[in-house]
């Protein structure tokens, strides 16, 4: 919970500095119009494959705080012992999901009794255990999930997401 | 697999999109949304100066801002005919919602008709009529046509009382004040029709005539009342599903002590402490849940009552009220009735029961000891006097203590509503609570309301039980607006097989007769309406369960579609500006009657009859503003103030009703009813009521929980609120709930060798249905809860058609028995069983 508070905290500091950044863009924007007009022409983002844990940094049921795509979108890994959808690894058992909640933005902490994801703004539940599934709650969408690949090393990559992050009209900002 | 759209990025409003006022049209909270449209071939961009926020979208927003959208705010509609891009997100500066956005009101872009995106292609688009057995489009013309020269024949073969109609008397989605004045000028102004009844109850009548007769209307108090009373009590209401962005951004303030700043600004004479609740429910709720995580459980007490015995506890809290001496006596003598004063009997031919009189011989019909009470309800005495002082015990400088009182179906569909909800008022009167900051004795609602008819005495009371006289055969036309007895109607498996056949009767006759030669169809119609046949019209935005019936279905517009005014609980009246097209031929149900109307004076001026077809004059709106005019501003109380100019004006504020006048350029409202001490009886005085407990009221509901283990209690759920007619065609909801969830204690559901997500059959006397198991921990054995009004599996199938006196159902107390029909099927395989409550 003190990792997420700081994270609403982060977020809000960041928007408040962020005019410098976006005056920058747009200068660059202005000049380069085809450029960015090419740049933009995919029908989806571009993912990065990111490395953001090995299986054996992983234990069960205790989560792994990671971020994906960016560090401003915080998310974890998690073990669950059994098979379940979206999985990957040996057991097909490793999940990720972003973890702020598609509502209002708050982020979601693991209860690990429950196995589930609880939101202190406005007490929605998510199930890792089903793919992010709103169990209870006030959001219109399901948990962001990573997808995810493990390489022979037990390297364990995201490379994409299967909802919109809370706070960004492109999933890769 | 749960239910994804793998959306990654959403076009940006830009700077330049129109912006347009929107009041969510699901629930009663009304929460205000704006909605954004630009044409399809543009789009804003991440720069503060290129989107309509005027943000850095190039940078991770923070909670709560309103510069991010779900892909379930946007869509692409159509707009004068060409497509457009929506987005329509909860608006921050609305006192409602604060920019919250309920799993409801979050998705009334995604719920749009849109043929680009697919999305609510349900939706109808013409009218349809019965033709060489099956249904087929044709014009309003024609349409309206048969319906009007069939009903014509009706009412001059049978009189008026040959036309029954069921019509929603609500705001909000199919409704609205322009939509209850087009039916009520149809159907009580040209006519006078006495079998009417209204979309979720077999008769018309009122669900809270108990609290009407005191002289205290029921939507009396502000939304800021929760966060500045002592203690709410809140009775049968799940208010985070039900009224869910009321109670986060209005009642959870209080409960975390963060409204104590403006306890002490506007009440700075007294001593403040973070709210208290008391909540009266037989079930655990997550509102219960929620109110322990935020308030802490020593200030949160739940009274899980055997079902149907709320009136047993309130005369206890009553009585030890008044026995404390914890009343407001000054409030008692000054504006309620005093012994001298008349009473009168509020249930026909009872002097005892639902008896309007004074503090002295209420007190005296109702005394019940605590310990009677404990033993009625099964609570434990010591809840029952805390109860009592967390309501009544005056505060620790001696101030009185200020209570909400908040309720809604558990009490209004439950036991003996007339005594029951007479009961609840009467400890608001007697703590006076009534017109008074943090106060107010209030019922939470459903839907938003919007009524203005013309006068509708002549339908009597008790009105006409008009789902068990179409059953015994009556009547000879039926014109449905926007219900579906089929899924919302008591008794509802007997109801929907008479209504079959009555209705397969008139489908058959029709078969056998040209579509095109109109009098042999209408002779044909009318030969098999007289053998006990009925032909239905039924008007609304999409097909339904009892639109499969009838005869000829008319395509309405909804909100956004058209212009609509509405009031929300706190009577906050606010235009939902049209933002888009109704889809094909829909048409705003105001101008549905009215064009009617048009056609039935057309058909009686051609038969002769010159002074019938001369009261279907005055119908010649042609905008939904015009039948505004005619209505809410014309008749409504203080309505001359109120026009769309004014009311577009005031955003997603609007003002409170009533309006009292129109002040330097904004319409004056009413903050709180009765906050000068008048109320609304005849000598402005409020009564109390006499209302002796007396057991299970309605006929049979002892005997069949006698018989019958199970209690089937049952209600609503936060994702399908006020929305499940849409629902049905939206992914992210029908993968959630395929089918009404049934929560289950582990006890039973072990007894019964269930597991998690079986289908059961629930069944008793009155009939069968299907539900989903879910299990419950916290589920009393014995003790189910059903979804009701699902389409996928009707509760009220199970339910009797016993009712009150003034004809209100009982749905609550609904006794049955359960038994495994199927494994999970796959549709349910996929499906989370958790506990729906948050956890830290």
């Amino acid at each position: 919970m003190r990792r997420c508070s700081k994270l609403v905290e982060m977020g809000r500091r960041q928007f408040l500095s962020g005019s410098a950044v976006a005056a920058a863009t747009a200068a660059g924007a202005s000049i380069m119009p085809a450029e960015a007009k090419a740049a933009n022409g995919q029908a989806r983002v571009n993912y990065p494959s990111n490395r953001l844990a090995n299986v054996e940094d992983l234990s069960e049921n205790e989560p792994l705080n990671v971020a994906y795509p960016d560090d401003q979108a915080p998310g974890v890994l998690l073990k669950l012992g059994q098979s379940v959808p979206g999985g990957v690894g040996p057991d097909e058992d490793i999940v990720g999901f972003c973890t702020l909640c598609p509502h209002q933005g708050y982020p979601v902490s693991y209860n690990t009794e429950a196995r589930t994801f609880n939101c202190p703004g406005h007490y929605s539940v998510f199930d890792p255990e089903q793919a992010g599934s709103q169990v209870w709650g006030q959001a219109t969408q399901n948990l962001p999930q990573y997808i995810l690949r493990v390489d022979e090393d037990g390297e364990i990559y995201a490379e994409g997401v299967d909802e919109l992050i809370y706070g960004r009209l492109s999933n890769v900002l | 697999m749960t239910y994804k759209r793998q959306i990654d990025r959403l076009p940006i409003i830009p700077a330049d999109a129109k912006e347009h006022n929107v009041v969510c049209h699901y629930c009663i909270v009304g929460c205000g949304y704006k909605a954004y449209t630009w044409d399809i071939n543009r789009q804003g961009g991440t720069d503060p100066s290129e989107n309509a926020m005027g943000e850095d979208l190039s940078q991770q927003q923070y909670a709560e801002s309103p510069a991010w959208y779900a892909p379930s705010m946007y869509n692409i509609v159509k707009q004068n005919g060409r497509d457009v891009h929506m987005v329509v997100k909860p608006d921050h500066d609305c006192v409602v919602n604060s920019g919250l956005g309920s799993p409801r009101g979050a998705r009334i872009a995604e719920m749009s008709y849109s043929q680009a995106r697919n999305t609510q292609q349900q939706r109808l688009t013409d009218p349809l009529v019965w033709r060489y057995g099956q249904y087929q489009p044709t014009s309003w013309e024609d349409a309206l046509d048969l319906v009007a020269r069939v009903t014509a024949r009706v009412i001059q073969e049978q009189g008026e009382d040959g036309l029954f109609v069921s019509s929603a008397d609500h705001g909000g989605a199919g409704g609205g004040y322009e939509f209850t004045w087009g039916t009520g000028k149809l159907y009580f102004g040209a006519m006078k029709v006495k079998n009417i009844r209204i979309h979720n109850r077999p008769a018309y009548n009122s669900e809270v005539h108990a609290s009407r007769d005191m002289g205290v209307a029921e939507l009396n108090n502000c939304y800021e009342d929760a966060e500045l009373a002592d203690t709410i009590m809140c009775v049968g209401a799940n208010p985070l599903e039900t009224q869910t962005n009321y109670f986060l951004n209005h009642w959870v303030p209080n409960l975390r002590g963060s409204s104590i700043g403006k306890k002490e600004e506007q009440l700075p004479d007294e001593a403040h402490a973070p709210g208290r609740i008391i909540i009266v429910d037989p079930r655990r709720t997550v509102t219960t849940n929620a109110c322990e995580m935020e308030a802490g459980s020593d200030r949160v007490l739940h009274l899980a009552i055997n079902s149907g015995t709320d009136l047993a506890l309130f005369n206890a809290l009553f009585t030890h009220i008044a026995d404390q001496g914890w009343l407001d006596q000054d409030f008692i003598e000054h504006f309620t009735a005093q012994a001298s004063d008349s009473g009168r009997s509020g249930l026909p031919d009872d002097q005892v029961h639902g008896y309007l009189t004074d503090f002295q011989a209420a007190i005296e019909a109702n005394r019940m000891s605590l310990e009677e009470a404990a033993e009625i309800t099964g609570l434990e005495v010591p809840d029952i006097e805390k109860a009592a002082r967390w309501i009544a015990e005056p505060k620790e400088d001696g101030a009185r203590r200020r209570c909400m009182f908040a309720y809604e179906k558990g009490l209004i569909w439950g036991n003996d509503n007339y005594q029951t909800n007479g009961a609840l008022v009467n400890l608001a009167l007697a703590t006076g609570n009534v017109g008074r900051e943090g106060g107010g004795c209030v019922r939470l609602g459903g839907h938003q309301e919007g009524y203005v008819r013309p006068d509708e005495s002549h339908v009597g009371r008790p009105s006409a039980y008009v789902d068990r006289l179409l059953i015994e055969g009556s009547g000879g036309v039926h014109h449905i607006w926007g219900c579906d007895h089929y899924k919302t109607t008591l008794n509802s498996m007997e109801f929907k097989r008479v209504y079959k056949q009555r209705t397969d009767k008139v489908k058959d006759a029709m078969n056998r007769v040209p579509y095109g030669d109109r009098e042999a169809m209408v002779d044909a119609i009318v030969e098999a309406i007289n053998d006990g046949g009925l032909f239905a019209v039924d008007v609304d935005i999409v097909p339904t369960r009892i639109g499969e019936a009838c005869h000829v279905i008319l395509p309405a517009a909804t909100s956004g579609e058209i212009n609509l005014t509405s009031m929300n609980g706190e009577r906050r009246m606010r235009l939902t500006e049209r933002y888009m097209d109704p889809p094909g031929q829909a048409m705003a149900d105001c101008l549905i009657a009215a064009r009617l109307a048009n056609n039935l004076e057309q058909v009686f001026r051609e038969a002769g009859d010159e002074a019938t077809a001369d009261k279907f004059q005055g119908f010649d709106w042609q905008t939904e503003e015009d039948a505004f005019m005619d209505g809410y501003h014309a008749n409504a109380n203080g309505g001359e103030h109120v026009t769309y100019d004014r009311l577009r004006e005031l955003g997603t504020n609007g003002f409170q009703e009533p309006a009292v006048s129109f002040e330097d350029g904004q319409i004056v409202g009413t903050k709180r009813l009765y906050a000068d001490g008048t109320f609304g009886t005849e000598d402005g005085k409020a009564r109390f009521m006499q209302s002796p407990w007396r057991g299970l009221q309605a006929a049979g509901k002892q005997d069949e929980k006698d018989r019958y283990p199970f209690l089937i209690n049952n209600g609503r759920a936060n994702l399908v609120w006020q929305s499940a007619y849409l629902d049905v065609d939206n992914e992210f909801v029908m993968d959630r709930w395929p089918y009404p969830f049934i929560e289950m204690s582990l006890e039973d559901m072990d007894e019964l060798g269930l597991g998690n997500g079986d289908l059961v059959e629930v069944w008793n006397d009155n009939g069968a249905t299907q539900a989903m198991v879910y299990p419950t921990p916290t589920a009393r054995k014995g003790e189910a809860f059903m979804l009701f009004g699902y389409p996928t599996g009707i509760q009220g199938n199970v339910t009797s058609d016993g009712v009150n006196e003034l004809i209100i159902p009982n749905y609550k107390q609904t006794w049955g028995n359960i038994r495994k029909i199927s494994d999970a099927p796959e549709a349910v395989r996929n499906l989370s069983f958790k506990s729906k409550e948050y956890s830290v």
